[in-house]
């Protein structure tokens, strides 16, 4: 790995692959049906700047917004057999993951990397709901596992942030089969006593759920997101009444006690550099101009990371707002 | 009376002839139909072998489902002694889908945690079909982790639909319990055992089939999502389940070659509700054998082992 593979490439890709034409100049919020100017609605981070409506995001847009200066290292995912099934449906699974890759320019449902978020050095996994609705295959077990390994390797906190409707089914058990793989790799960061922070986005369904996603030291949710194991379609159908407003999203969760907070896409980075600080015992973030690093604890992590990841050093001030 | 399956009925129409032969017979005494009757004895094998030889993965998903198939009650009234349930998550509930206690194992003591769905309409509605609540689970989780501090093997039988999707399992936190459910699986550093006796359904199985050795029935399935279930996401038609069951790879046969699933056990003939009793013998044996293999293997090598084992699904396709 090294810059040009690691920031380079993928930048360059990421300016051929934009998923906005420029004809879309203008985007309407899917809740109150305003017209948003598509760069303003980008700086807000996809929330609607009326109403407050989270929208989808990409791993590749949040990170940039995530990480100081918009500047990270993606991990490498052992690549996993394509098809172990040869699984068939309507379409040929082979051709659904051509088109999702084509439509969505990324290799698959997760991105994982390595950066630094007000300087506070982190490993961070974001699941993609526009590759597939996010499903977890045997590609999101593996980038779950790399993302472990690389914290436990560099000593940093995992950020996740979920969005799936669940399992994919065009990888059969082996898909299912993710949820004790990435309990695994959940375990790993116990083990190693590093902080593993859950950022539920919608939706966050199904096995998803049920594993790693519900595993989190602390466990975040964006305001509204449906979360849930059965969907609400198939709890009506089971139950045959119509459930309660608001239920399964993130407020309702949040009044069940299964979740620590909700927090708005837009005030989400400070929260988590307040709280991985504190829980990896470091000082106080700074807010405004940045004083010289200290030697110490991060010079060190910064080492052991210098192998196998780039860490900007010259990360931009603004980083640290 | 034997219930049978849709595609079982021209069995039927054999088997019942038999009977009415031989009810005739009971009837008059003089008649004397024992050669009629053995040969449409001798037929209605040859058509079970014929059906059973190679079962289509529809098929073997409604024998996994037979009503009168052995649960979770059935092997452990037989396999077990001493039987003592213990009851309840200690925070809300006791889930009567999850059946649990201590048990004594052909001499040995475990604990046994399996899921059950009853026999008729009123024990089925008691054990809700087998689909357990997160009460279930979290009774689970404290029940392994007893085993795990009492050193005793763990033995889950897996038979369920699927977790229960109700408002109230939701509002409780349904997905939080499965998951705390697998990693107790995980964690725990006693031999964990499982077996798949009817239908492996979705994360509801995982949550207790995540062990050091899963072996399944020979006609028993495991799969991430029902074959209507995923017929009406994928086909948009609940209709098309046979063509469902066939994408999933569901049967025990594809999970063994794809590594999942480390033994399967041969049922009788015509499937296990034709001969429980073999049935209920053959997993015992099982238990015995895997319990054998395990007795010397220290904690972090049962716990590393079963982890390894995770990690390395997925390197075989089929």
């Amino acid at each position: 790995m090294n810059w040009i593979t690691n920031y380079v490439r993928p930048r360059i890709n990421s300016i051929f692959s934009r998923r906005e034409t420029p004809e879309n100049l203008w985007h309407k919020c899917d809740e109150c049906g305003t017209m948003l100017f598509h760069r303003e609605l980008r700086d807000n981070l996809n929330v609607c700047t009326n109403c407050g409506h989270h929208m989808g995001i990409t791993p590749r847009d949040r990170f940039a917004a995530l990480f100081d200066g918009g500047i990270f290292s993606e991990i490498d995912v052992p690549e996993p057999l394509a098809d172990p099934l040869h699984f068939r449906d309507q379409k040929k699974y082979p051709d659904r993951m051509k088109a999702a890759q084509k439509s969505t320019g990324e290799k698959e449902a997760m991105l994982v990397a390595v950066g630094e978020i007000g300087r506070t050095p982190i490993v961070a996994a974001a699941q993609d709901f526009s590759f597939m609705g996010g499903s977890m295959g045997m590609y999101v077990g593996n980038a779950i596992i790399a993302a472990a390994e690389a914290a436990v390797k560099l000593n940093r906190p995992l950020i996740l942030f979920s969005a799936a409707g669940g399992a994919r089914m065009q990888e059969g058990i082996l898909s299912l089969m993710q949820m004790p793989r990435s309990t695994v790799a959940i375990q790993m960061l116990k083990e190693a006593g590093l902080p593993y922070i859950v950022v539920l986005t919608h939706p966050t369904t199904g096995g998803v759920t049920a594993s790693y996603a519900m595993l989190g030291d602390v466990q975040i949710a964006e305001p509204n997101a449906l979360i849930c194991f059965a969907g609400p379609r198939v709890i009506e159908q089971t139950i045959r009444e119509k459930l309660p407003e608001g239920f399964q999203r993130a407020e309702y969760l949040l009044d069940h006690g299964m979740l620590d907070r909700v927090t708005p896409r837009t005030e989400m980075r400070d929260e988590l550099i307040t709280i991985t600080r504190m829980l990896m015992g470091m000082p106080q973030a700074v807010k405004g101009d940045l004083p010289k690093p200290e030697a110490g604890a991060e010079t060190e992590v910064e080492d052991a990371a210098a192998e196998s990841v780039e860490v900007k050093k010259d990360a931009p001030a603004d980083a640290a707002k | 009376m034997t219930q049978y399956l849709e595609f079982e009925k021209p069995l039927a129409e054999i088997e019942g002839k038999a009977e009415e032969l031989r009810a005739l017979a009971r009837a008059n005494e003089e008649m004397d139909v024992s050669e009629e009757a053995a040969a449409l004895d001798d037929k209605a094998q040859e058509l079970l072998q014929e059906l059973y030889k190679s079962l289509t993965p529809w098929r073997k998903c409604q024998v996994a489902r037979h009503p009168e198939r052995p649960h979770c009650k059935d092997y452990i009234d037989a396999l077990f002694d001493e039987y003592t349930p213990l009851a309840g998550d200690r925070n809300f509930a006791d889930d009567h889908a999850v059946m649990g206690g201590l048990a004594r194992f052909r001499g040995r003591p475990v604990m046994v945690i399996g899921h059950e769905k009853g026999n008729d309409t009123k024990s089925r509605i008691e054990r809700n079909f087998g689909m357990a609540r997160p009460e279930g689970y979290r009774k689970a989780i404290r029940l392994m982790d007893m085993a795990d501090r009492f050193n005793l093997p763990i033995i889950t039988l897996v038979d369920t639909p699927g977790a229960y999707p109700g408002k109230g399992a939701e509002e409780r936190g349904q997905s939080e319990a499965i998951a705390r459910s697998t990693e107790a699986c995980l964690k725990v550093g006693v031999p964990m055992i499982s077996i798949i006796i009817g239908e492996g359904g979705s994360g509801g199985a995982v949550a207790f089939a995540t062990a050091n050795t899963v072996a399944m029935l020979e006609h028993s399935v495991y799969s991430v999502i029902s074959p209507e279930g995923c017929a009406s996401i994928l086909w948009k038609d609940a209709e098309k389940m046979r063509e469902a069951a066939e994408a999933l790879r569901l049967t025990a046969q594809d999970l063994e070659r794809l590594g999942v699933v480390d033994k399967v056990i041969p049922e009788p003939m015509g499937g296990a509700h034709r001969d429980s009793t073999a049935t209920l013998e053959a997993v015992g044996d099982m238990i015995e054998a895997t319990l054998t293999d395990f007795e010397n293997r220290d904690r972090d090598a049962l716990i590393k082992g079963r982890r390894q084992k995770y990690l390395a699904i997925g390197s075989k396709g089929l």
